[in-house]
């Protein structure tokens, strides 16, 4: 059975649910804390959302130097499937994981709501059960989800097929209306909305998140 | 003691959203005219000779950890010597 770790930092708040999601799935989950050096051998990396280190500075910014951050960066530099949501997706961000950066919502507002995505790409260790184009449901809820990127970075994410999910009416000003990206490895994805909010029929309108947790163990069972 | 002041800003290109909203509310205040854009100040208290290294090492702090410099620059300068 897969081991997948989740990362708590202060001020995490869906590590649990993460973990939920990750059992609903098949998989092992395992709480992984940011003081520690150790990965306690799992085989993939979720970065939850919240707000870590309470947002200071920047999102993000501090939970890139936590301890732990190291090991994952080494373990994603040697193909070890990372996947940050909303303010993991921050860190991913800030640590140079993935590239670009987010800013505040272009309406300034928090956006709580049920999001429709379209899947760009499912070459990733994430998104290899969905089918390209495929549209799917996933919970969004964020005040800084405005994704950002210098014009080179974004006709090289674009030409690369890093782009993994779009808006399907851009919620936030993000460029390109682009919620989520992979790197060029393709182990490494990290998106603004919440698949793990959106396992479970009774709370989440859909469960098309399941498909993230799900993809990342069919892609560990077929390299091993 | 020394202060060196760290001025961040998001960068011109980029959408400034809480200054957007600063400059609206001074406008309904009766400011008019006027267009804020809002940045960050880190005041750093060195203790000892403000030296070039040090100066060095302020600058690559700014740039590692104060500053994101994918939507943000930043400007260190010696407040006080």
């Amino acid at each position: 059975m897969s081991r997948i770790g989740v990362v708590t930092f202060p001020g995490t708040l869906d590590d649990h649910d993460a973990l939920r999601a990750v059992k609903l799935a098949g998989a092992d989950p395992v709480p992984l804390w940011h003081a520690s050096d150790s990965l306690n051998g799992v085989d993939a990396i979720i970065l939850p959302g919240g707000f870590s280190y309470g947002d200071y500075l920047r999102c993000g910014a501090i939970a890139r130097f936590a301890p732990i951050m190291g090991e994952v960066i080494t373990a994603a530099g040697a193909g070890m499937p990372v996947l940050g949501i909303c303010n993991g997706f921050q860190v991913l961000c800030e640590s140079h994981l993935l590239e670009g950066a987010m800013i505040r919502n272009e309406g300034r507002k928090f956006i709580c709501r049920h999001q429709r995505l379209r899947v760009e790409s499912n070459d990733t260790t994430w998104t290899c059960d969905f089918a390209e184009g495929q549209e799917i449901i996933i919970v969004l809820k964020n005040g800084e989800g405005n994704f950002r990127a210098d014009p080179d970075t974004l006709h090289k994410l674009e030409e690369n097929n890093q782009v993994v999910f779009r808006y399907v009416g851009n919620p936030n000003g993000s460029l390109n209306d682009i919620a989520g990206i992979t790197n060029e490895r393709g182990n490494v994805v990290g998106l603004m909305p919440h698949p793990e909010h959106s396992v479970e029929m009774l709370t989440g309108e859909s469960r098309d998140g399941l498909v993230f947790f799900t993809s990342v163990q069919h892609f560990l069972v077929a390299t091993a | 003691m020394t202060l060196v002041v760290v001025d961040v800003m998001p960068k011109p290109e980029i959408l400034d959203p809480q200054g957007k909203a600063v400059t609206s509310s001074l406008h309904r205040l009766g400011y008019q005219g006027l267009e804020v854009r809002q940045g960050r100040r880190f005041e750093i208290t060195v203790n000892g000779d403000l030296t070039d290294e040090r100066m060095a090492e302020i600058r690559e702090a700014a740039e590692k950890l104060l500053c994101n410099t994918v939507i943000e620059t930043f400007d260190v300068r010696v407040e006080k010597q």
